[in-house]
């Protein structure tokens, strides 16, 4: 009787202890994975501050630019008509831009990566000519796509999907050429038809692929919009930064880079996670 | 010689760069329904090409395959094929892996919830039942094969054939699988073949043990009939003079008459 009592009051005392406990526990792991990035940028931005603090230095040191851009950063929405927008629309420009290009070249792609994977016939007609054109740089296509065009909006997305289609093609293909052979002796056991083959084995199966071309594919085009739309104008973040090199405003450069590289990255994330929800595994 | 399945006088060569090998000549073996038929020889004696030309999925180059009065000319589910490594596909649940065999082979004839029914009984008849909605990478070796072997039943079909199919698993979870198959094959009276190279296996597990020779042109040595009742208990059945004969026999066939190359 008194043990059992002795129990019930005991409990009660040692759950908060332990709760306390697993927090510590918690918390203690959340600074082993958040520290290390946090000290490195840390002393980056020290260094970069001794380097660029002094009067005449060449670029801003960090605190001249969270100075300078305090405006910009504050408010991304404003909109004072032309090409003086806020980042958020500016990157948001860049982004549909992207997104559209990307898209023709990620539905394209995968099309022309299952054929070449799938025929010998195909694939020997086309990887010759894929592997050529796909080490032409993307401005490279800017001229001949303005010419073409004759607009700059619509040439500035045709750079975006020939730069992104090559690694969904040629992914794809190899995807769908590693599919083992088991999987083809189970389809033919079962006798799937060539439509239940495509849709149940060769999709699947070469998923992870695709989404490694797509990676590699948004990676290329985010790099390339910015370069092209340093030529083309317009609204955009590659206008964006060529507009304050213009203006000499090396702060909102510096801004605008550090945001092409967090988008850059999230874009990156973002695809990532999209394969593994759809392969229904890691890749 | 006519039986449920008959393998008539079949041969297969391949064309190589250094001209054709054959692998097999003069195969002719008849096996009866129900019965439980290992095949044992030395790694590339064609046990395996053998087991393809029975499948379908490749085509013998002299004879033939007859199944219940039908010539196999191409791979189908009447002759379901427990792959050495399981081959189920990664990205389908356990019960999805079976349930696209089942819907694939009857989805004409029975509904849905049949279907469902049916998937879930053959998932239960090799134990996976607690494991239905895992993954191929969730499931160990063991359970794989046995998803595998569900998919292969689930299939109803005339004739199960099993390439080595305890090959890749350590001793324990194979006399395990042994024991679920011999308890499967009394339960369906299904009729099968098993590729195997252990001696102990193809003994507890078959009514007959067909031993090839070695390649090239590899055929039938002997056949050693195994006179055990079913069903047979492992630790019983190994004390029996029956089953010393047999092991015997097929030790005797694999390491003196047909040693493998000294070489190897």
């Amino acid at each position: 009787m008194t043990t059992i009592l002795r129990d019930v009051e005991r409990k009660p005392r040692l759950k908060p202890w332990l709760a306390s406990l697993k927090l510590l526990e918690k918390m203690r792991n959340a600074a082993a994975v958040l520290l290390p990035p946090l000290i490195t940028i840390g002393f980056l931005l020290l260094l970069w501050q001794l380097l660029c603090g002094h009067e005449g230095a060449s670029l801003p040191p960090p605190s001249r630019v969270l100075k300078d851009t305090w405006g910009l950063i504050r408010d991304p929405f404003f909109d004072n008509g032309g090409t003086d927008v806020g980042l958020f629309w500016q990157i948001l420009a860049s982004l549909k831009r992207v997104g559209i290009g990307f898209s023709l070249a990620a539905v394209s792609g995968i099309a022309l990566g299952v054929l070449i994977g799938q025929s010998t016939f195909a694939y020997r007609g086309l990887d010759p000519l894929f592997q050529v054109l796909r080490t032409v740089p993307p401005l490279a296509w800017l001229p001949i796509s303005l010419a073409a065009f004759k607009d700059s909006g619509p040439s500035a997305i045709f750079v975006i999907f020939i730069t992104a289609i090559w690694p969904i093609i040629l992914n794809t293909a190899v995807g769908v050429r590693q599919i083992p052979e088991d999987y083809r002796n189970i389809a033919r056991v079962l006798r799937l038809n060539g439509f239940e083959y495509f849709f149940k084995i060769v999709l699947p199966a070469s998923v992870p692929y695709m989404f490694t071309g797509l990676r590699i594919g948004v990676g290329l085009s985010w790099l390339a919009i910015v370069a092209a739309e340093m030529l083309v104008g317009g609204v955009g973040i590659g206008f964006f930064i060529w507009d304050g090199w213009n203006s000499s405003l090396l702060s909102e450069i510096i801004l605008a880079l550090i945001y092409v590289g967090i988008i850059g990255f999230l874009l990156d994330r973002v695809i990532g996670f999209v394969g593994r929800l759809i392969a229904g595994r890691p890749i | 010689m006519q039986g449920y399945l008959t393998i008539e006088q079949v041969g297969k060569s391949f064309d190589t760069a250094t001209g054709p090998f054959t692998a097999l000549s003069n195969v002719s073996l008849a096996i009866q329904k129900g019965e439980f038929v290992s095949i044992i020889g030395h790694s590339g004696c064609g046990k395996s090409t053998l087991l393809n030309i029975v499948a379908g999925l490749s085509g013998p180059s002299t004879g033939a395959v007859l199944l219940d009065g039908q010539v196999v000319d191409e791979p189908g589910p009447d002759r379901a094929v427990v792959f050495q490594n399981h081959s189920l596909l990664p990205w389908l649940t356990a019960y999805a892996n079976v349930r696209l065999a089942v819907d694939k082979v009857f989805g004409k004839t029975k509904s849905a919830t049949e279907r469902d029914a049916w998937t879930r009984h053959n998932l239960a008849l090799v134990q996976m039942s607690h494991a239905l909605d895992k993954k191929p990478d969730e499931l160990s070796g063991g359970m794989r094969q046995r998803v595998g072997i569900a998919r292969a039943l689930a299939m109803q079909p005339k004739i199960l054939l099993l390439d080595e199919p305890f090959g890749a698993l350590d001793a324990l979870t194979r006399a395990h699988l042994q024991d679920s198959v011999m308890d499967i094959h009394r339960e369906t009276k299904s009729t099968a073949i098993m590729i195997t190279h252990d001696v102990d296996e193809a003994v507890l597990l078959s009514d007959r043990i067909v031993m090839m020779t070695n390649g090239p042109s590899a055929t039938i040595g002997e056949i050693c009939e195994v006179r055990l009742d079913r069903p047979r208990r492992r630790l019983e059945v190994s004390d029996t003079a029956e089953y010393a004969r047999c092991r015997k026999q097929v030790l005797r066939f694999l390491y003196e008459r047909h040693a493998h190359n000294k070489a190897a």
